[in-house]
């Protein structure tokens, strides 16, 4: 077994720029990764860092193969992933799972919370014992077991998103793509979910990684970072390392953008 | 010195009759930057709408005043309230993609305010917005006004808006969540550039946040608010070398801090919350509406 889940070279991927499109004809492509070479090593935390526009939610998604890229090689537990048609793609989704930015939109509000869970176990062929695994997974997000009878909007934004963990792990999966999972949610919630998810990955020997725009969160959970910028690697390497001595002035910016909560009078104005 | 913005014994409820501000007082003193920090649900940006005089229909205020620049805004027809907020306060918004109409250009935006609320002539108004788009560093006016919401990016409508909301000469400006969408190096230029025309236009701002480390950077004076409810309120220095509420020095250890990252982002004590409970129960039971002004 390879130290890596993930092996990852020369990742380009090119999508339709639809502002440009002509009246008749296609849309000219615009190339959003330039060519990116990484790898995610197993039972372990990648954060993924940058600013809007640099690519990093576009890298998750071809990594769990939601888009398909024009030029590279993804390599996932070493089997050649880059261009697998669907239908052979099917067996492995099992093990890429993602947890959305929104639990909000992403939680179908007609559904009750165990139809949810239950939906992903169903389609795998974990059918039996449902509502036993429902519960399990509800268990082990820290969720009573009733609340799978309840709906979206019913939750708070912290519990919704426990849901949408509990929905990723329910089958166990090698890896888990989490896309901005706490963006959207309080300092005090936030911390709940990290936790939470710090605690799961270890328990379950995940391999995850962890989309973000906020380095203060991806230095706490993260064990490598990857620093992106317009669709390049800017820097890459192990967290302590990577705060401690960054390499390249875009991280350094990055890092001393982040207004920590003490006062300092000169941060304002430096930089 | 009498204050700018002097809020007091603010109580607001729902048709439900769910309390939403329990009894809020702060003040804001000329010049001065306060910072209104809580989470969501906490009533922060309920205070901002209360001063500016746009709050929900549903929201009725039951008790208390709210004194701009010594004017009771309570006390006044909804025709004076609405030209006393117009002439001494303006908003920079959270979101400015939404603050701006879509389908009209930058330009008459800006002076849209200048023009029909303060009464200026067309082209004082539009001397004035070139001016304050040049204070905040934007090299090319012609373009920027001639340009439409989706052309600019989001750095630079947030620009857009903080000279709109200079332009006028405020005595107050409520900034809410003013950069919370924006990317963190684009979050730093803002803040500069707000603390900057602050300074040099003396304008007090009540500035609405949910992040410690933007009160900490920003603020003079801080209140700190939980469900509807001052919960402690100090110099900002002072808030964060000692602060005294259980519940202040928990959000303070859920702030992530990529300096001290074991010691930061932790989980709020149930214990806690449970002591928030109570004494928001204690409130409640002592409270009885009295010498409601009406909506404020």
């Amino acid at each position: 077994m390879a130290e890596n889940l993930f092996k990852v070279s020369g990742l380009k991927v090119a999508l339709p720029d639809m502002t440009k499109k002509p009246v008749i004809g296609s849309a000219p492509m615009v190339e959003i990764l330039k060519g990116l070479d990484f790898e995610l090593p197993r039972h372990s935390v990648t954060g993924i860092v940058g600013e809007s526009g640099s690519g990093k939610s576009t890298l998750g998604r071809a990594l769990v193969r939601l888009i398909e890229p024009s030029a590279g090689k993804v390599l996932f537990d070493g089997r050649d992933i880059t261009h697998l048609p669907e239908t052979e793609l099917r067996p492995l989704r099992r093990n890429l799972q993602m947890i959305f930015q929104d639990p909000m939109s992403s939680l179908n509000p007609r559904r009750t919370i165990g139809a949810i869970i239950a939906a992903p176990l169903k389609l795998n062929g974990l059918g039996d014992n449902i509502s036993q695994r429902v519960a399990e997974a509800l268990k082990r997000v820290g969720l009573p077991e009733n609340f799978a009878k309840r709906y979206r909007h019913e939750l708070s934004g912290g519990q919704r998103q426990r849901v949408g963990i509990a929905r990723a792990l329910a089958l166990s999966p090698n890896f888990v793509l989490a896309d901005e999972i706490v963006s959207g949610l309080d300092v005090s919630t936030q911390a709940q979910i990290l936790t939470l998810l710090e605690r799961l990955a270890d328990e379950m020997g995940l391999t995850v990684a962890f989309i973000s725009h906020d380095l203060s969160v991806i230095r706490r959970l993260c064990r490598q970072t990857i620093v992106m910028r317009h669709g390049e690697i800017v820097e890459q390497g192990p967290t302590d390392a990577l705060f401690a001595d960054p390499q390249h002035a875009y991280t350094r910016d990055l890092i001393a953008a982040i207004p920590l909560p003490e006062i300092d009078a000169n941060w304002l104005k430096a930089g | 010195m009498s204050a700018c913005l002097d809020i007091s014994n603010l109580s607001a409820r729902l048709p439900s009759g769910q309390r939403v501000l329990r009894s809020v007082s702060l003040t804001v003193q000329p010049g001065e930057v306060r910072a209104l920090v809580g989470e969501s649900g906490a009533g922060k940006s309920m205070i901002g709408k209360a001063v500016l005089g746009v709050l929900p229909p549903s929201v009725r205020i039951v008790e208390g005043s709210i004194h701009l620049e010594g004017a009771d805004l309570g006390q006044l027809s909804a025709k004076e309230r609405r030209r006393v907020i117009g002439a001494k306060a303006a908003l920079i918004p959270q979101d400015p993609l939404t603050a701006l109409n879509p389908s009209r250009r930058v330009g008459p935006q800006m002076t849209d305010r200048l023009i029909h609320i303060l009464g200026w002539a067309a082209d004082k108004a539009d001397r004035r917005v070139r001016q304050l788009l040049d204070e905040v560093h934007i090299r090319e006016p012609d373009r920027v006004m001639r340009s439409y919401p989706h052309e600019l990016s989001g750095g630079m409508r947030q620009r857009v808006l903080i000279a709109a909301a200079f332009a006028s000469e405020p005595r107050l400006i409520v900034a809410d969540e003013p950069t919370t969408a924006l990317d963190v190096t684009v979050q730093k230029q803002i803040l500069r550039l707000i603390a900057q025309l602050q300074q040099e236009h003396g304008t007090a701002i009540l500035f609405v946040t949910h992040d410690l480390g933007v009160v900490a950077k920003i603020s003079q004076r801080v209140t700190v608010l939980y469900a509807g409810k001052v919960v402690e309120e100090a110099d900002t220095p002072a808030l964060f070398a000692d602060p005294q509420h259980a519940y202040t020095r928990a959000l303070m250890a859920a702030t992530p801090k990529y300096t001290d990252p074991m010691a930061s982002l932790m989980p709020v004590d149930d214990t806690v919350l449970a002591g928030l409970a109570a004494e928001i129960a204690v409130a409640d039971h002592d409270w009885k509406p009295g010498g409601g002004t009406g909506r404020g």
